[in-house]
């Protein structure tokens, strides 16, 4: 009967095992973004690769996931007052020119045969530069300097703009000047060159541009963590939105891959974001190292099988992609509750 | 990125990306519902009735 209303529907077009099984890994997926605050699309494309759906289908509903994965996320950072639409839209406009501009430049570099060599000394350049710029601000400071998620709960009023954000701010003030969440002055002349830039770094590059966003939001127009992270997530619902719209037009995203995924995930997501709040990231990110390890060698297992005609490798590669992930998830469920019972119990015998 | 890659009007493509935005939006408020309904509850599951025994 579920069966028949799931296949005879029209609209999902997945059996109920593969459902089953896609809600499970978004769960599992939504528990690992909830709690790093990241790690989702790159093992949902590899498992949907291996599970043999087309590239197109692989990527596109990968994408996708990650679309409707950013909304949810939009929505949870929009509650808390940490999203900037301002200055996403002005980021939005200016990266969209400068990703243009980027790959303009791309090709005319391709046709003087010098394009290889200037991307990957641009890719040294930047990776090393940004890494730089982090490390040293976590030094210099109490150690929570990076970027990552746990500073989203942050708040804004303790945010300290870093020295190179104040400096700009005080040099540049060509008007328009716009005022930014966590009561940030700054020329909209700024946020522009800063979209422009990371946006044709994003073009040249050909990467998704959230690494290079971040820091530069955060470094060099001096928006609070937490509004970085928030508005950056808005960014990722348009350009995901979009890619998933044009991977859409070509067949590419399968709905009965996306919908059961993000009925998972976003409960998955809430698990792990509350987990947070209980167990010490730090100690289950070595966990998070290995799993992507893991990750990488299932792929090339997979891979070899395929290339082989191996149905126990291909078989092999799945089980490892999944189980690693699942270990990692079902670590972080049991530390928190094993943490949550402890101090509940370290709390009845002091007030005993 | 898709750059200045402009996509043409796909109706069905429309409705698909419009479909998976409404799933986000309802699995978010609802989710949200049921987390503070059933929140408290599952909290004490988890963590054994020993306050309740008390």
């Amino acid at each position: 009967m579920l069966g028949s209303v799931l296949e005879g529907g029209g609209v999902l077009g997945t059996s109920p095992e593969m459902l089953a099984l896609f809600v499970g890994f978004g769960l599992v997926v939504g528990v690992l973004f909830g709690f790093f605050g990241m790690g989702g699309s790159f093992l949902v494309t590899p498992a949907l690769l291996m599970l043999e759906y087309p590239a197109p289908v692989a990527v596109g509903s990968g994408m996708a996931f990650v679309f409707g994965t950013a909304v949810i996320a939009t929505l949870k950072h929009h509650d808390l007052g940490q999203v900037d639409y301002k200055l996403g839209v002005i980021m939005i406009t200016g990266t969209t020119i400068g990703i243009e501009a980027g790959r303009t430049t791309v090709y005319y570099l391709e046709s003087l045969g010098l394009a290889g060599g200037i991307i990957s000394v641009a890719y040294v350049v930047l990776l090393g530069g940004v890494g730089a710029m982090v490390t040293r601000d976590a030094l210099d400071g109490d150690g929570d300097g990076g970027v990552d998620h746990e500073a989203a709960d942050q708040d804004l009023s303790e945010y300290e703009i870093p020295e190179i954000a104040k400096t700009i701010q005080e040099t540049v003030r060509i008007p328009p000047m716009v005022t930014l969440r966590g009561d940030v002055r700054v020329s909209a002349w700024v946020i522009t060159a800063v979209a422009f830039a990371t946006g044709l770094l994003s073009g040249f590059l050909g990467v998704g541009g959230g690494f290079i966003r971040m820091p530069a939001m955060i470094y060099a127009i001096g928006v609070p963590v937490p509004v970085a992270v928030g508005t950056d997530l808005f960014e990722i619902v348009f350009s995901g939105g979009l890619g998933s719209y044009l991977y859409g037009q070509g067949g590419g995203v399968d709905l009965g891959i996306v919908a059961p995924l993000l009925f998972g995930s976003a409960l998955g997501a809430r698990i792990g974001s509350a987990a947070t709040a209980v167990v010490d990231a730090d100690g289950i990110k070595i966990y998070f190292g290995g799993m992507l390890l893991i990750g990488a060698i299932a792929v090339g297992i997979g891979e070899v099988g395929s290339y082989l005609g191996s149905p126990t490798l291909e078989l092999l590669g799945l089980v490892l992609v999944i189980g690693a992930a699942v270990v990692v998830a079902l670590a972080i469920v049991y530390t928190t509750v094993s943490s949550l019972r402890e101090t509940r119990r370290q709390g009845t015998t002091a007030a005993d | 990125m898709a750059g200045l890659a402009v996509p043409t009007w796909d109706p069905e493509t429309a409705v698909l990306i419009g479909t998976i935005l409404l799933e986000a939006i309802v699995l978010y408020v609802g989710y949200g519902g049921l987390e503070r309904l059933l929140g408290p509850y599952l909290m004490k599951l988890l963590l054994g009735g020993e306050s309740d025994a008390r």
